[in-house]
């Protein structure tokens, strides 16, 4: 019996020591559902969600402060991102926080720009150039269309511009509105 | 001999409709008063302008230069002189402007300098794919990758067959056939350059059966060459044999693994009519202006082949068809299989345009409605990629793109078959080509986020340094502050001290005058002098 003993102890502390070695050796440094949920994100860094940046909003999801439905750039592609990941329920976005909108980025009409510098320090992406009374301009490839600029501007020289469509980042249109639309035509006829 | 052909995976027989096009010989289209080049008509990088508005251009003058490896340099398609540089409706399925050089015809048509090739045996291969893409030749099949860099064969691997594809599958073109039939010899010239260029070892040319005129007047054209290393294999019609892909397959037996390319197995594949480009562009130095176009229809009432200038608009190629444009419904690029629908009549012809097709009615639906998939299989057994497009149907619809790709999406050629037996009519091709781009503009605003992201951290690690920056300044100046303060009251002190010290002094002496004076009344004359020694003493300590 004391042999039965010894080796089921011994099997119990070696597998113990394992366990406690792999823990140290293996140790997951930093909450892995705050990076996935912040690579869902746009990174627009807008704030509209009521956090300052994605960063701080994927954080606020993850530990359950936030709900999933609080990006307006993100729109319903990212809530059902969100939704898929975390395994909670898809709901609407809200409204709240804005609307979703087409991409648009920020374009200084530079002859009215005064130099101030108060878009530069506005901007979460360092896409504005400028210095003090030195025109200002919008890296319009980085700018994240986010609209922080716009309410420091004294002179409301910013507009927000649509973003072209290049024929090379054109995509087909999803196919669906055709044929539900024919066969909602169709229902009707049915029941007319 | 009759080589061992083989089989792919589905394919269909369809209903070919082609003697209506192949009936009357290839005219020259007429030339309009406006030609319009787009600058990006291949797969690549889009070309740069080199002309001005207001210059006058010859025919196959270049007036735009490849910017990259893979890309192609346009050329003046007639003589006139540049009206605008501007963006102009483009043929893609977008009906998107693209930037264009219009050139307004002279009705000279007045060639350029020619530089042809006396032999092109004695030119080096490097210096002939040189030629062949400053003669901005791209695939003419359709997919217009430049010819040049498939004519490069990679260190490793030494192309051993070269293949010509004849096959054209699709439903009503016929350019191709037409192009075979009338000009056998420039075909086989252009074949024999290519072989040059590549040194391959072999050269097949691969027909369809229904062609029988093409590969009569080929076999003809070869048995007055005597090359034993052409030749000309007849391949059952069943569409898609045209596909890259297929033809290798039926022709060679082997199948190119997924992502990679026929050339990583020893096989180029060209199209026929990339073949009497790369002729035209040696033998006689003229570079790729114009090219074979069919323009059918049911809606036509004179549906031909016609060579056309690159940049004519598609309503011209109408008008010469006599095209009823109130018996037309649609107006399609390419075939019906996989054309795609034109958004007007005002587009160019670009060099992959191989077919106009207007056609009277809805053609691939006729009007029935789209129902749910029943999950019959019947796309499955057609798809001549091997693909389960049903499964890739479900996942697009869904939007799951991680799942549509696991089901390899993108071996997808997009050619129709599943759409055309799906017995609910639905547009799975469609599908597709949304998840496609879908996927490919989901990356691109990931690199976006990724790159937003990146932009955001280090903004912050700048507003935190210099925080801390800021910080550290303030210590230090106080620390200054307090050392020059302690300095000061060092100072202070030592003054202090010394005042101290000599007021004690003093006080000392003076007990001791006094102590003196107590002690000894009688030298009493001498006790002024030591104050005045101690005063004086006090004023040199200070």
């Amino acid at each position: 019996m004391w042999t039965a003993v010894l080796i089921i102890t011994s099997l119990a502390v070696g597998f113990g020591l394992l366990l406690g070695y792999a823990a140290v050796r293996f140790k997951v440094e930093e909450d892995p559902v705050v990076d996935q949920i912040d690579r869902i994100l746009p990174q627009t860094q807008c704030g509209q969600c009521g956090y300052p940046g994605c960063r701080p909003y994927a954080e606020a999801i993850a530990s359950g402060e936030a709900d999933i439905n609080q990006c307006p750039p993100g729109g319903e592609t990212v809530i059902l991102a969100l939704a898929d990941l975390l395994g909670r329920d898809p709901k609407p976005l809200n409204e709240e926080h804005g609307e979703h909108k087409e991409k648009r980025v920020a374009v200084i009409r530079e002859a009215e720009c005064i130099g101030c510098t108060l878009c530069i320090q506005a901007c979460p992406v360092d896409c504005i150039i400028g210095a003090a009374k030195q025109m200002h301009t919008v890296i319009e490839e980085e700018c994240t269309g986010c609209e922080l600029c716009l309410p420091p501007c004294p002179v409301d020289c910013i507009d927000m511009v649509p973003v072209k469509t290049e024929l090379s980042e054109w995509t087909w249109p999803f196919p669906e509105e055709e044929a539900t639309a024919e066969t909602g035509d169709e229902a009707k006829e049915a029941a007319s | 001999m009759t080589r061992k052909l083989h089989h792919f995976h589905g394919g269909l027989h369809l209903e070919f409709h082609k003697s209506m096009s192949m009936a009357a010989a290839v005219e020259r289209a007429p030339l309009p008063k406006e030609l319009v080049l787009p600058l990006h008509q291949h797969i690549g990088e889009p070309a740069e302008p080199v002309v001005a508005v207001g210059d006058t251009v010859l025919k196959g003058q270049r007036i735009a230069r490849a910017t990259d490896y893979v890309s192609a340099p346009v050329h003046a398609s007639t003589s006139g002189r540049v009206v605008a540089i501007e963006e102009r409706p483009v043929p893609h399925p977008s009906g998107l402007s693209a930037p264009c050089i219009v050139i307004e015809s002279d009705g000279e048509d007045r060639w350029c300098e020619r530089r042809p090739v006396a032999d092109y045996r004695k030119l080096d291969p490097s210096a002939l794919r040189n030629r062949i893409r400053d003669a901005g030749i791209v695939g003419m099949g359709g997919a217009g990758f430049p010819s040049h860099i498939k004519l490069n064969p990679a260190q490793d691997h030494a192309i051993e067959t070269l293949i010509l594809n004849g096959a054209e599958c699709e439903p009503y073109i016929t350019c191709d056939a037409r192009l075979m039939q009338e000009r056998p010899r420039e075909i086989i010239d252009g074949l024999k350059i290519m072989r040059h260029a590549l040194h391959a070892r072999q050269c097949l040319i691969g027909i369809e059966d229904n062609k029988p005129e093409a590969i009569a007047a080929l076999r003809e054209a070869l048995t007055a060459e005597e090359s034993t290393f052409i030749e000309i294999c007849v391949i059952p019609t069943i569409y898609p044999a045209g596909g890259e892909k297929q033809l290798i397959k039926v022709l060679t037996g082997r199948e190119i693994p997924r992502n990679s390319l026929p050339a990583s197995m020893g096989i180029v594949c060209h199209n026929v009519g990339t073949a009497a480009a790369v002729y035209r562009a040696i033998v006689h130095g003229e570079p790729l202006v114009s090219r074979f176009v069919t323009v059918t229809g049911e809606a036509c009432e004179q549906p031909r082949n016609l060579e056309v200038a690159i940049g004519t608009p598609v309503a011209t190629l109408l008008d010469a068809a006599a095209c009823r444009r109130e018996a037309m419904a649609e107006l399609i690029l390419g075939g019906p299989m996989m054309g795609f629908q034109l958004p007007g009549e005002d587009v160019p012809v670009v060099k992959t345009s191989n077919c106009i097709l207007a056609l009277p009615q809805d053609h691939r639906r006729n009007g029935q409605p789209v129902m749910p998939c029943i999950r019959c299989g019947a796309c499955a057994d057609v798809c001549p990629a091997c693909l389960l497009p049903q499964q890739l149907y479900w996942y697009s619809h869904a939007r799951d793109m991680d799942r549509v790709q696991d089901h390899y999406l993108f071996d997808c050629i997009e050619c129709g078959c599943c759409a055309y037996v799906c017995p609910s009519h639905i547009p799975l091709v469609h599908y597709f080509r949304f998840a496609k781009t879908e996927i490919w503009a989901r990356e691109r605003e990931k690199k976006k986020a990724d790159l937003a992201r990146r932009r955001h951290e280090f903004r912050l690690e700048r507003l935190e340094r210099e925080k801390r920056e800021k910080e550290e300044r303030q210590r230090r100046k106080k620390e200054l502050l307090k050392q020059k303060q302690a300095g000061k009251d060092g100072e202070e002190d030592a003054k202090k001290a010394a005042i101290e010290a000599a007021m004690q002094r003093v006080r000392a002496r003076r007990e001791e005058q006094h102590a003196a004076a107590k002690n000894a009344a009688e030298p009493g004359a001498e006790t002024p002098s030591t104050v005045e020694t101690g005063r004086k003493q006090e004023e040199h300590g200070e």
